[in-house]
C-alpha cells in the first residue's frame, strides 16, 4: 500500500502532508500533556519490533501461504493511539528513507493511509469499545476478555485496511485524470485488502493474546484482574476465531457479489495471494511463498493506479519533436561522460 | 533468513556510505533536505507527455553522485528490488492511451508510450534523489536538521532511537528465526501454534529492556531531548549551493533546455 512519488500530484501530496502534520502535532501535544516522556524508549523499541516483526513469515494453516503483522493496531493496543501513531510515522519514514519503500513526497499520504486509520479509527471506534464492553459475558471473565481481544484486532485490521485502501483510490483519482474509473479501481483494491486485513488481524490477535496471558497490564483498556483467573482452552479460542472468520467472510462474499466483473475477478484471483500488503519491507518475498506471484501482485498494484500524475493543466505539449529527441540524446551523452569522468577520478584517487 | 540479513546489511552499508567525506557530504544537511524536496516536486510536476523536457533533470543526481564519490551504478544496484516496481507504474498506459502523438520513421509513437516513459523517468529520478540524500547524510545530522526546521523533538528522538533499535531487533529476530528453523526443519514460516509466543516473547523482553534503558538515559541527564553536538555550522557555501541548485532546477523546469539544445543541431 506504499505509494510512490510519481503516483501523486504535488498538490495532493502537500495536502496529505498537512493532514499528517496536524495529526502528529495533536498527538505530540496529547503525549506532552500526560508528561509521558518515559514512554519514548518503549515506543522506539515497539516500533523497531514491528519493523523487524514484519519480516517474519507466519504460515497460514491449510494453505501454502503466509501472512504478516499489522503494525497500527498492535502499536495502538500497546501504547495508545497517539503514541502508536507517532511510532507508525517513524516506521514509515525509515522505510521511505532507507529502503525506498514509498516516496519521500508521498510520505504524508502513506502516513495517513496506513497510520491514521489503524491507530485512531482502529483504537477509538473498535479496540476501546469492544475490549471495554461486556461482550461474550457468558464465557467467563478470562474467556470473554480473550474473545474481545480477538474480535477487536480482527475487525480493527480489516476495517482500517479497507479505509486505507479506499484512501489510496481517492488520492489517485484526485491526483490526475485516471483512465480507470474510480469504481473499478476501488473494486480491485477493496477485496484484496479484505483478505489481507483478515490474515493480519489474526496474527495481530495471536500476539496480543500472548501479551494478555503473560502481562495483561501492558494492554490498553483491558482489565488485568481477570487474566489470572480461570483457564481458557484452545478450543474456545478456535471457536472465537471461526466466528470472526465467518463474520468477515460473509462481508467478503457480500462485497464480491455486488461487483461481479470478470476482469476484476481475474485480477483478484492472481493478486490476492501475492498482493503486497500493509507495511511490507521489501517486495521480494513478501506475502506469499511464490516469488513470481508476489512480483505479479506488486506490479498489479502499481499498474492499477493508472498514473497520469501531472499537474491538472499539463496535457498536450507533446515533447517528442525531433529537436527534443536530439537534445535528450545530448543530455544523456553528457550524463554518461560525467559518470565516466567521476569513475576516472575516483580510480586515480585510489591509486595515488 | 534471507530478507532479514539483507535488510541488516543494507542498513550497515548505508551508514558506511553516509560516514564518508566529500563536498556533498560536507554540505549542510538542511540545505540538502530542502533541495531534494524541491527537486522531487519539480520532477513530478512535469507534464505527462514532456519526456524530452524531463530528461535534463538527470543531470542533478548524476552530477551530485560524482561529486559525492558514489558510483551511479551503486544506487541502481541497491535499489534493484524497488526500481522494477517503480518502473511498472506506467505499463498499462500504452494500452489505455493509443492516440498517435508523433512518428519516428515509419513507427507511430502513441501518447501512452510517451507518458509511460515519462512516468518511469519521474519515478527513477525521485528515487535517485532520495538515495543521494540518505547516502551522503548520516542519520544524526539529518535528525539535527529536522530539529532545525522545528520538527517536534519527540518525533525526531523517536526516529533516532527507532533507527538505532532496528539493527538490534533485526539481529534478535534473525537469531530467533534461525533457532526456530533448526528445530522445525522443512517448515515454511512460523506455525500457527507459535504465532503469538514468537513475537510476543521478544516484545515483552524488549519492553522491559526499554524501561531500564530509559532509566539509564535519565541518569545521564536526558530531559526529553538529545543534544546534537556534531551539527555542522551552516556555512555560506552550503546556502549558495542550495540557492544555485534551486535556481537551476526551476530553470530546467521552466525553460525547455533540451529542445533548445537539440534545435542547435537540427534546423
Amino acid at each position: 500500500m506504499h505509494m510512490a512519488d510519481a503516483l501523486l500530484a504535488p498538490a495532493v501530496a502537500t495536502t496529505m502532508y498537512a493532514a499528517t502534520a496536524v495529526t502528529t502535532g495533536a498527538s505530540i501535544k496529547a503525549l506532552k500533556k500526560d508528561d509521558n516522556m518515559e514512554k519514548l524508549p518503549t515506543m522506539a523499541v515497539a516500533s523497531a519490533l514491528v519493523f523487524a516483526g514484519q519480516m517474519i513469515n507466519y504460515t497460514i494453516p491449510g494453505t501454502g501461504s503466509s501472512g504478516h503483522l499489522c503494525g497500527g493496531m498492535m502499536l495502538s493496543a500497546l501504547l495508545g493511539p497517539q503514541a502508536g501513531f507517532l511510532s507508525m510515522v517513524v516506521i514509515l519514514a525509515i522505510q521511505c528513507l532507507f529502503f525506498a519503500d514509498g516516496g519521500l513526497l508521498a510520505l504524508g499520504a502513506n502516513c495517513w493511509n496506513m497510520a491514521f486509520y489503524g491507530c485512531f479509527i482502529g483504537y477509538c471506534f473498535l479496540w476501546r469499545p469492544i475490549v471495554g464492553s461486556r461482550l461474550f459475558g457468558r464465557m467467563g471473565a478470562k474467556g470473554a476478555a480473550r474473545a474481545r481481544i480477538v474480535l477487536a484486532s480482527v475487525l480493527g485490521c480489516v476495517i482500517t485496511l479497507q479505509m486505507g485502501a479506499f484512501s489510496v483510490v481517492l488520492e489517485t483519482a484526485v491526483s490526475g485524470i485516471s483512465e480507470l474509473p474510480l469504481g473499478v479501481f476501488a473494486g480491485i483494491m477493496q477485496p484484496i485488502h479484505l483478505a489481507i486485513g483478515l490474515v493480519e488481524g489474526l496474527i495481530t490477535s495471536a500476539v496480543l493474546l500472548f501479551v494478555y496471558e503473560a502481562r495483561p497490564e501492558l494492554l490498553m483498556d483491558v482489565d488485568p484482574s481477570a487474566a489470572g483467573r480461570g483457564r481458557c482452552s484452545l478450543k474456545t479460542t478456535l471457536i472465537i476465531l471461526a466466528v470472526a472468520v465467518a463474520i468477515v467472510g460473509g462481508a467478503l462474499s457480500l462485497f464480491a457479489s455486488s461487483d461481479p466483473d470478470g476482469l476484476e475477478w481475474s485480477m483478484f484471483g492472481n493478486a490476492e495471494s501475492g498482493y503486497s500488503a500493509n507495511m511490507g519491507l521489501d517486495e521480494e518475498d513478501y506475502g506469499v511463498s511464490s516469488g513470481a506471484a508476489e512480483v505479479a501482485g506488486s506490479i498489479q498494484e502499481k499498474t492499477a493506479f493508472l498514473p497520469d500524475y501531472a499537474f491538472a493543466d499539463s496535457d498536450g505539449a507533446a515533447g517528442t519533436t525531433v529537436s527534443g529527441l536530439v537534445g535528450s540524446a545530448i543530455v544523456a551523452g553528457v550524463a554518461v561522460v560525467i559518470c565516466m569522468a567521476g569513475g576516472f577520478f575516483r580510480k586515480r584517487k585510489r591509486d595515488s | 533468513m534471507d530478507r532479514l540479513s539483507h535488510a541488516r546489511s543494507e542498513l550497515q552499508e548505508m551508514d558506511a556510505l553516509a560516514a564518508a567525506d566529500s563536498p556533498v557530504h560536507r554540505l549542510h544537511p538542511l540545505c540538502k533536505l530542502l533541495l531534494t524536496m524541491l527537486y522531487i516536486v519539480t520532477v513530478v510536476s512535469f507534464p505527462k507527455y514532456d519526456f524530452s523536457g524531463l530528461v535534463i533533470m538527470v543531470l542533478y543526481p548524476v552530477l551530485l553522485f560524482q561529486a559525492a564519490g558514489i558510483p551511479v551504478g551503486l544506487c541502481f544496484y541497491r535499489l534493484r528490488i524497488v526500481l522494477p516496481l517503480v518502473c511498472a507504474v506506467g505499463l498499462a498506459n500504452p494500452f489505455l492511451d493509443p492516440t498517435p502523438l508523433t512518428r519516428l520513421g515509419t513507427m507511430v509513437i502513441t501518447g501512452g508510450v510517451v507518458s509511460m516513459a515519462t512516468l518511469m523517468l519521474k519515478g527513477v529520478f525521485s528515487l535517485m534523489a532520495s538515495f543521494l540524500l540518505i547516502a551522503t547524510t548520516p542519520i544524526d545530522t539529518l535528525c539535527a536538521a529536522l530539529r532545525k526546521i522545528h520538527i517536534p523533538g519527540i518525533l525526531v528522538t523517536l526516529l533516532l532511537l527507532t533507527y538505532r533499535y532496528i539493527g538490534v531487533m533485526l539481529e534478535q529476530v534473525s537469531v530467533m528465526t534461525e533457532a526456530y528453523r533448526l528445530r522445525a526443519p522443512g517448515q515454511k514460516g512460523i506455525h500457527s501454534s507459535a504465532w503469538g509466543s514468537f513475537l510476543g516473547q521478544l516484545l515483552l523482553r524488549s519492553m522491559d529492556r526499554a524501561e531500564e534503558l530509559y532509566h539509564s538515559m535519565l541518569l545521564r541527564g536526558f530531559q526529553g531531548e538529545f543534544y546534537y553536538a556534531d551539527m555542522p555550522n551552516c556555512r555560506a557555501s552550503s546556502v549558495i549551493f542550495m540557492l544555485f541548485g534551486a535556481a537551476a532546477v526551476l530553470f530546467a523546469r521552466l525553460v525547455p533546455v533540451v529542445s533548445l539544445l537539440g534545435s542547435l543541431f537540427v534546423r
